[in-house]
């Protein structure tokens, strides 16, 4: 029932970053509950935190955008919420997709996922309920599915990530051209989320590979590093500016919700 | 006009509504999400003392504004950018028919932008020559996510809007603002990028192209198309108010795009109603980039100030600027000297 093909950037975007939630969890199993709904419960909340938002590279979870997760009658159902009524509802498909394979994953019953107060609720409600796809749930508006969509936030993402571990080394005295030379093995940095994005997007992550590459993965030379590493550092700014500005309005939205 | 520290700065706001968001004007729940949406970014980004009842946020009455832009807010002059969304509002949000009707009450104060869609075809056309006739029009203001029907949204490099853009050039309405949204035809795409700018910059070199909120959330792709491309400029409306709650990012706006392009490009605007511009001039005059991050992004002068604050939009906008206003120093850029857009290319192309 996946929206996407096999393979390369079209894998759904999960994360290992779940362990990183920081967020409260918005209804925890009482006490005594019976242990198998409050297994599958805690199950449903980490596959969760596998699913990403693909324009913050963060998890549904550590944003609040998970406004409901229970097990009843053996069925998982959980509810999502978003910053506003008008977040693109692409990446709000991709969110409602992800979440709803994440959990089908981990759960013996059935999965209802279903995002709460946007404007194409419904549209992606019934669309990822059905699985025939994204140009399916919005027939005539869409032009194909979302994965050249998600592959280009990954490419973002991978760039942001490969700036940030080049920073820490120039600033601890390394050279543009010992860097365009260093392999992913060679590194003391932990590399686990470079290496995920790389896999995502099809390119190479073993340790053998080198530690910057463009976005076809290809080697960079020393000469453009620096403009690279800048952009990239842009990129960052920007992703991270997007992920404040969405949690502080969904903390209107919703009241303070950290 | 704001005076502090022995320094005057001129002030145009680039980016005001006149709109009519009540209850009664709402067409339907779209037009209920979208002023609902505006609120909360009021109320989220707003100093305490500054935020507004959702009634009084819905509607303004023209002494509300009088009041807010040029008796409390030091604007000497402020640009109406139209937002019709007719498919959301009966009378539509903010039309240009709308402002101008308190623009030819006040007119030393404001200048009037029009509007286009280029689904609107040969009609829509005609009414644009109307609409330039009527308020010699400067600008146009573009919304490339608005509904129309079952189409829910355009890009600037469809046919009619080449079109489109060519009648501005021939009608003398050299500022084309760009505001993107959250949807567009097709809804696969990311209704942010801001690709097409880059296309139609090239294309009409004699346009200035106005990407407002400096591209947010695509401030680098945004300051990527900047740097190759001379008359792209950036709006900062929604950018500004980060200044309060989130001075830090402000700082990183505002930096990279100083790295990016120069201070000769970049526009106050507070967009009213969603802020108001009294907090945001003062704010903004006592801002300087924090010490530890001065390193990458270097300090704001005054001079640089005055540019962002007033005097670019009047270079744009041909707005006098008075006697002993403009910049005491030659109008040379006092940053860095912007990436050289070969350079980025060469660097950049696999």
């Amino acid at each position: 029932m996946s929206t996407s093909t096999s393979g390369g950037a079209a894998t759904a975007a999960v994360d290992g970053d779940g362990a990183e939630n920081r967020s409260g969890r918005p209804n925890a199993p009482a006490s005594g509950t019976a242990g198998a709904a409050a297994g599958l419960e805690a199950a449903a909340w980490r596959a969760l935190g596998e699913v990403l938002d693909p324009e913050l590279d963060q998890p549904v979870t550590d944003l609040g955008f998970v406004a409901a997760c229970e097990v009843v009658d053996g069925e998982v159902r959980v509810e999502l919420r978003l910053p506003t009524y008008f977040c693109a509802p692409n990446f709000a498909y991709l969110m409602v997709a992800d979440a709803r394979e994440a959990l089908a994953a981990v759960a013996p019953g059935p999965v209802r996922v279903r995002l709460l107060d946007h404007f194409a609720s419904e549209e992606i409600n019934a669309g990822v309920a059905v699985g025939d796809g994204f140009d399916a749930a919005f027939p005539g508006l869409a032009a194909g599915e979302l994965d050249d969509l998600r592959a280009t936030f990954l490419r973002k993402a991978h760039a942001a990530y490969q700036q940030q571990i080049a920073a820490r080394l120039l600033k601890a005295g390394r050279t543009h051209a010992e860097l365009v030379r260093l392999r992913l093995g060679e590194l003391a940095e932990d590399t686990t989320r470079l290496r995920r994005r790389r896999r995502q997007l099809g390119l190479p992550s073993d340790d053998s590979a080198p530690l910057l590459v463009d976005d076809q993965g290809g080697p960079v030379d020393a000469e453009s590093l620096p403009l690279r590493l800048r952009f990239a550092r842009t990129t960052q700014v920007s992703i991270e500016g997007n992920a404040g500005w969405c949690r502080g309005l969904l903390g209107t939205r919703y009241g303070d919700i950290h | 006009m704001y005076s502090k520290d022995g320094e005057n700065y001129f002030i145009v706001d680039s980016h005001i509504h006149f709109w009519d968001g009540t209850p009664a004007n709402q067409a339907n729940r779209y037009g209920e999400g979208f002023l609902n949406c505006f609120y909360d970014y009021h109320r989220n980004l707003s100093p305490q003392s500054e935020v507004w009842s959702l009634e009084h946020f819905q509607k303004q009455s023209e002494q509300d504004l009088l009041h807010d832009l040029f008796e409390a807010g030091y604007v000497d002059k402020a640009i109406f950018q139209p937002t019709y969304l007719t498919d959301f509002f009966v009378n539509g949000f903010n039309t240009t028919e709308q402002d101008g009707a308190l623009a030819e009450r006040h007119p030393d104060k404001f200048i009037v932008n029009g509007s286009w869609d280029p689904r609107d075809g040969e009609a829509g056309m005609a009414a644009l020559e109307r609409l330039a006739e009527r308020w010699q029009l400067k600008g146009v203001k573009l919304y490339t996510a608005e509904w129309k029907g079952r189409s829910k949204g355009w890009k600037l490099t469809d046919d009619w809007s080449y079109r489109y853009l060519e009648k501005c050039q021939e009608l003398g309405i050299r500022n084309i603002h760009i505001h993107k949204g959250p949807t567009i035809y097709p809804l696969n795409r990311d209704a942010f990028d801001v690709a097409d700018v880059d296309d139609v910059a090239t294309a009409f070199p004699d346009l200035r192209f106005v990407v407002e909120h400096v591209g947010l959330p695509r401030l680098e792709d945004f300051c990527w198309i900047a740097t190759q491309e001379p008359n792209v400029y950036g709006g900062l409306a929604v950018a500004m108010p980060f200044i309060h709650s989130r001075p830090r990012y402000f700082a990183q706006i505002i930096g990279e795009l100083l790295y990016w392009l120069d201070e000769n490009r970049i526009t106050f605007a507070s967009d009213y109603a969603i802020w108001t511009p009294k907090w945001l001039v003062e704010k903004f005059v006592d801002f300087q980039i924090p010490e530890d991050m001065q390193d990458e992004y270097g300090v704001l002068t005054p001079d640089v100030k005055r540019k962002i604050l007033g005097l670019n939009a009047a270079r744009l906008y041909d707005i006098e600027v008075p006697e002993g206003m403009g910049l005491p120093a030659p109008d040379v850029p006092a940053s860095r000297t912007p990436v050289a857009s070969e350079t980025n290319r060469e660097a950049m192309t696999p």
